[in-house]
């Protein structure tokens, strides 16, 4: 029984005023500790309502979530969140944000000095030592995200739940943010689950990609084992054919079988097709992202 | 100094001219921050001026701006010959409890309080302290109960009507149920504040509440559910998350609230004193308007700029501790 999360038959419906609105059915998956698994799917198909039950901000209509042979029913700090907007509190600086935290999670079991020691070293994680005393809007997107990511990961959690984690950032901010994180998780060995839009930020961090159908009624499509060698190196990968043949199952998965009809996402395949005869200067990574921030 | 400095613009670009940092442009601004507000004044003074002089009431001619400066100068002497009475009053009292200590050595001696009648200035303070106890008061219940209300929908709901139906209500319907209501339960032979105080006080409260009540609820209801979410994964306690989260993200609300009541508490003040007759400057108004001297009009006038100027002057500082208390430095606040 090394199951460490399992979601079992989850499903969600909402209640709106035209009736009620399914958005999941049936949803099954078992995490196993120190796997880092990737939920991707077209917008509104329902990858953040999974996470937000795993996390425990939504119940679940029917079936549940169990960590660690408990049955999860509220948010908390266990099962820490990582914002795709880093949500931190704009009047407190970056050390005094991930200070809630810990406090609040090691109130009585560290010391006000072994408390100190454990923001600043989470702070280290992440490379924010040099700005640890700025407030939110005096540092960039980028580095927001990473306390963001300290904040959540000085609570100790058992899983690592992180919405889109870099969907707002650029490109080399981005890159540079993948890295740090493949890093701390190579070190830390956290069970991460997060979602992404972007394929080759699944490919390139994922243990397993799960790949959801489109809404209404949203369930788990395929699931993809990713077996690269860890560590992971992008420019190495980006001529790797195993890689290039993960890529290739998770585009054919979200292009082809679970190609979007409506008229505000189907215009995304085709403006990435008018893209490629034009010779591109940026790696292969780029051309598949563009549309897809659109979209979100 | 950076607080004050913010408040008056044109007084930056004095100290700038000062350095001779880009003289001309600079004298451009302050003719442009200064001048066009002088300029609006001196055309406003221009016209009351004429038209004063065209208004006669039975209590003579309307007053002009120059009678206005006559009149406050009046009220001026008047304080400061007051002030030198009571000073001579209590002087002599002391000498006479000094001689009959000389005479009689188990004499206690008894100071007694002066009498005279209070003046401009003593009614402009009475005034300040009924309408920040007034307001103070109202902030102590307001802010809690709007955050208590924007906390939860439901509570929300509940009290809106009340909220809404308290909120047009004039001063002058409550003073009436206010006084009789201060009468029957503030009875002490030895009151430590008079009934008018109490009076004017309470009906300020009343009727300066409900702004605070209905921006910080509207604060607190549209804190981002971000952070709302953050607040639940850390399993925050509802103290920690109203004093770490809450408070904070509803500190402009709030203000803007606060200040409205400010506003609100020093207008209601004057027609609650007029009516609750607390020595203020209400009074003070109703008294010249009874006096019916050929001064009177030019009196009341006084009055009504000065109300006007501590009016603004409670906006500013609330403004300033708005600014002092704000996390946020960059946003405009006007």
């Amino acid at each position: 029984m090394n199951k460490m999360l399992e979601i079992t038959g989850a499903g969600i419906e909402f209640n709106t005023p035209k009736g009620s609105f399914r958005a999941l059915r049936d949803v099954n998956l078992k995490i196993q500790q120190g796997e880092f698994v990737s939920l991707i799917g077209h917008s509104g198909c329902g990858k953040s309502t999974v996470l937000n039950i795993v996390a425990g901000l939504l119940q679940a209509t029917e079936g549940g979530v169990v960590l660690n042979g408990k049955e999860v029913n509220e948010p908390g700090p266990e099962r820490a969140v990582v914002f795709q907007n880093h949500s931190l509190l704009p009047w407190l600086s970056a050390y005094e944000n991930v200070e809630l935290a810990v406090k609040q999670v090691f109130k009585g079991k560290k010391s006000k000095a072994e408390m100190k020691e454990w923001i600043e070293h989470n702070l280290g994680l992440v490379h924010m030592t040099h700005a640890m005393h700025k407030r939110p809007d005096e540092i960039s997107g980028g580095m927001k995200q990473r306390v963001g990511i300290a904040r959540a990961l000085a609570m100790e959690p058992y899983v690592l739940l992180m919405d889109e984690p870099f969907g707002a950032l650029d490109a080399l901010t981005r890159a540079h943010l993948q890295d740090s994180l493949m890093e701390i998780q190579k070190d830390l060995n956290n069970t991460v689950i997060m979602i992404t839009h972007d394929v080759d930020e699944a490919v390139l961090l994922s243990d397993r990609i799960v790949m959801m159908t489109n809404g209404p009624a949203a369930t788990i499509g395929e699931i993809l084992d990713v077996n690269l060698e860890r560590p992971r190196n992008r420019l190495e990968l980006a001529d790797d054919p195993a890689y290039n043949h993960y890529r290739a199952a998770v585009l054919s998965f979200l292009y082809e079988k679970q190609k979007k009809v409506d008229s505000t996402t189907s215009s995304a395949p085709q403006a990435n097709a008018t893209k490629k005869p034009e010779p591109v200067a940026a790696p292969a990574i780029e051309p598949a992202q563009e549309p897809e921030k659109k979209i979100a | 100094m950076t607080i004050a400095l913010s408040n008056m613009p044109w007084l930056e670009t004095v100290v700038k001219i000062a350095k001779g940092e880009n003289v001309g442009q600079n004298i451009q601004i302050i003719l442009k921050t200064l001048g066009l507000p002088l300029a609006g004044i001196l055309v406003f003074l221009m016209i009351w001026h004429a038209a004063a002089s065209n208004i006669n009431t039975s209590l003579g001619q309307f007053p002009g701006p120059a009678d206005v400066v006559t009149q406050s100068k009046n009220l001026m002497n008047e304080h400061v010959t007051e002030r030198e009475k009571a000073e001579a009053f209590y002087e002599r009292q002391e000498k006479r409890n000094a001689d009959r200590v000389a005479k009689d050595p188990d004499y206690v001696p008894k100071i007694r309080p002066y009498t005279g009648k209070p003046t401009y200035v003593d009614q402009i303070g009475t005034s300040l302290v009924t309408v920040l106890s007034g307001f103070f008061l109202a902030s102590l219940i307001a802010v809690p109960l709007g955050i208590v209300i924007g906390l939860s929908s439901n509570l929300y709901s509940a009290f809106n009507p009340i909220i809404q139906i308290f909120k047009p209500v004039s001063p002058l319907a409550w003073l009436p149920l206010v006084t009789m209501v201060v009468s029957a339960l503030y009875v002490t032979d030895d009151p430590m504040v008079p009934k008018s105080f109490v009076t004017s006080m309470i009906t300020v409260m009343l009727c300066c509440l409900w702004p605070t009540v209905i921006n910080t609820a509207v604060g607190v209801a549209s804190i981002s559910q971000d952070l709302k979410n953050v607040s639940q994964v850390l399993r925050l306690s509802y103290m920690t998350h109203v004093i770490k989260i809450v408070l904070p993200s509803s500190v402009p609300m709030m203000f803007t609230g606060l200040r409205l009541s400010l506003s609100i508490a020093w207008m209601v003040l004057i027609a609650a004193e007029m009516l609750a007759q607390n020595p203020g400057l209400g009074k003070f108004v109703w008294d010249e308007f009874q006096n019916g001297s050929s001064d009177s009009l030019g009196r009341i006038m006084v009055a009504v700029i000065t109300i006007g100027l501590i009016g603004f002057l409670l906006d500013r500082i609330m403004l300033m501790i708005q600014r002092y208390v704000s996390w946020d430095k960059s946003a405009t606040l006007r």
